[in-house]
């Protein structure tokens, strides 16, 4: 009430106040942040204009900051002559599939990890820490002798299995399984659910926020991987997913037309930045738990 | 990975939690005696996993260093030659000079930029949440994509770039014939899609910043950097050190905005350790030598090594002085 009397009677004092949170150098720090936003947006505005001009006018001297002739054929023509539809089918398929695996095992583990106690449950958890630092170029030679050996070559789970291999979930889930209160586990014990039980019908339900993140940063990474998948595909171009394609396939043809290769680039980017404007909260929140810890 | 030290202090801390609660005698029974094998259940399926697809290759690739394969014919024991003939191999030292500049155009640059950003965001600002996303946007794209969009803008006769200079009357540089240059895009495109992930990590680190340190220190009359440096970049420390390794590791290991943007080239010039190795081992007009290949692969893993080990000492020291 009296905040509300302050402001109608006195708007000069609202306004100093108003003042005082903006701080000093408010229009310039403005600017400032508004240059940067439109430094960073430009390439992907570029993206998205070469990818509808002709290549004609992609090539015009002069600066051109406008289609000239707006065009779909950078995008028709690699879709007719390369199986473009067939890679978005199989990058689906494995960021799906690795996603669902690895969400489940690192949820699994992390809450083993937070809830359970077990003999060598310091060193097991050192071991797998050890492994988040080995580079995949590293072992690539090895873990490709090692799916031709398991007869996995050329298949799709050569792909899933060894990148579902991850353990960075398992202290994000780790860290949000700690704050659930043991009472609340004891409870649903006494109620005679079993450890899997309580695990999928109290503590899954709790961490929907948990889920969310992981899901969302381990699709993202696998809808965007690039350098297994190129190992395992790069002799059928049938099995490539999109990057792959994208790289060997419409680059090595159209190397002269960037308006082909960009209409490609956008349409492989484009769920990724849906994706991001719907779960942005989660992005953020994921990333900056990662790091204060 | 940075987390790693600060994980492991926590450990003994939690291990007591569970036996120091309110029943104590029940609560072990709980969690200890019981747990073993639902505990194993828990854990077996990301142990199988990480056993065979990391840990099984990490050990085969020393083993696979010491051989000579080729595509074609039984493969040979050759000992420690690979190794030799890496020391001996120009390609490599250069690759190894790049991924050493690289790291060092990319890392410091990159952090420095996001610090100011995520500074100039944190104040009060007209759609700052909407301009905090668009900074962050680049990181969502493949590194595919973001080089192929480089590759684009830097083309050196019709790409943005050397169009917009020339618009201001500057004769663009040739970004693709010259390996300095080639060198300085890739820095760029990096650049572009790092600093989001630098900005928003120092933006948290930034909303921990207790705005009373701030008041206190401007009543003692201290200026905005002093301030700056005295309050406000020591408790960034945590952010710092975290982002440091990420970056270290993550320049370290770039590929494919390389691979996509100037394919290693011209010549050898933006051609790092983990594209030469790839190069060698399974590129088509490379030479086919996975032998070759793991070697340089057990270097890369090495040098990793090394550099967890003094970010390792570091955050010990760190942990010690404060």
């Amino acid at each position: 009430m009296a905040t509300t009397m302050l402001a109608s009677t006195s708007p000069r004092s609202d306004r100093v106040m108003r003042k005082r949170a903006r701080g000093r150098f408010y229009w310039l720090r403005f600017a400032l942040a508004l240059v940067i936003a439109l430094v960073m947006l430009f390439p992907l505005y570029w993206m998205l204009l070469t990818a509808v001009s002709t290549k004609a006018d992609l090539y015009r001297s002069g600066l051109h900051l406008w289609p000239a002739h707006f065009t779909l054929d950078n995008f028709r023509d690699p879709i007719r002559n390369f199986p473009v539809t067939r890679w978005f089918r199989n990058s689906l398929v494995i960021a799906v599939l690795v996603t669902v695996i690895t969400v489940l095992v690192n949820l699994l583990a992390g809450f083993a990890f937070a809830k359970l106690n077990f003999r060598g449950k310091n060193p097991i958890f050192l071991l797998l820490l050890s492994t988040m630092m080995i580079p995949i170029q590293a072992i690539m030679v090895a873990q490709f002798k090692l799916v031709v050996k398991l007869n996995m070559f050329g298949s799709i789970w050569a792909v899933i299995l060894p990148s579902s291999a991850s353990v960075f979930g398992i202290f994000l889930a780790r860290q949000f399984f700690i704050a659930i209160p043991d009472e609340l586990l004891e409870a649903a014990r006494c109620d005679g659910a079993g450890i899997f039980r309580t695990f999928r019908s109290i503590v899954l339900p709790l961490c929907r926020p948990l889920v969310a993140v992981l899901t969302l940063m381990t699709f993202m990474y696998e809808w965007n991987d690039f350098t297994w998948p190129l190992i395992v595909f790069f002799s059928d171009n049938q099995k490539f997913t999109v990057p792959i394609g994208l790289v060997t396939d419409i680059k090595g043809q159209y190397t002269t037309n960037y308006g082909a290769i960009m209409a490609m680039s956008l349409l492989m980017a484009l769920p990724m930045v849906v994706l991001f404007v719907a779960f942005q909260k989660y992005f953020v929140q994921g990333l900056a738990r990662s790091g204060i810890k | 990975m940075s987390s790693s030290p600060s994980l492991v202090t926590e450990l003994p801390a939690e291990a007591l939690q569970g036996s120091a609660g309110l029943r104590p005698r029940r609560r072990r029974a709980v969690t200890s005696r019981g747990h073993g094998p639902t505990a194993g259940a828990f854990l077996l399926p990301n142990l199988v996993l990480v056993a065979v697809f990391l840990l099984l290759p990490l050990v085969w690739a020393f083993w696979l260093s010491m051989q000579k394969i080729g595509s074609l014919g039984p493969s040979q024991f050759l000992g420690i030659n690979n190794y030799v003939d890496i020391i001996r191999d120009s390609v490599f030292w250069e690759a190894l000079w790049n991924t050493a500049l690289f790291t060092l155009l990319t890392v410091p640059v990159g952090m420095a930029v996001g610090l100011g950003m995520a500074i100039l965001l944190n104040g009060v600002l007209p759609g700052r949440k909407l301009i905090r996303s668009i900074i962050f946007l680049p990181l969502v794209i493949s590194g595919v994509s973001s080089g192929l969009i480089g590759a684009w803008m830097f083309d050196q006769y019709s790409g943005f770039v050397n169009n917009f200079l020339h618009a201001l009357g500057i004769n663009g540089p040739d970004w693709q014939s010259n390996g300095k240059w080639a060198m300085v895009s890739l820095v760029l495109v990096t650049l572009w899609i790092r600093v989001g992930f630098d900005m928003i990590i120092y933006l948290a680190g930034l909303q921990g910043v207790d705005p009373e340190y701030h008041d206190a220190a401007m009543v003692d009359g201290a200026s905005a950097w002093q301030r700056f440096r005295a309050i406000t970049l020591p408790l960034l420390g945590p952010s710092t050190f975290f982002l440091l390794i990420m970056n270290l590791i993550y320049s370290f290991q770039v590929f494919d905005t390389v691979y996509a943007m100037t394919n290693g080239g011209p010549n050898y010039s933006t051609t790092t350790l983990v594209t030469y190795a790839y190069k060698v081992g399974f590129d088509e007009h490379g030479s086919g030598e996975l032998g070759y290949a793991a070697a340089i692969g057990v270097v890369i893993y090495l040098i990793t090594l090394v550099i967890t080990a003094l970010n390792w000492r570091l955050s010990r020291n760190r942990d010690l002085a404060s």
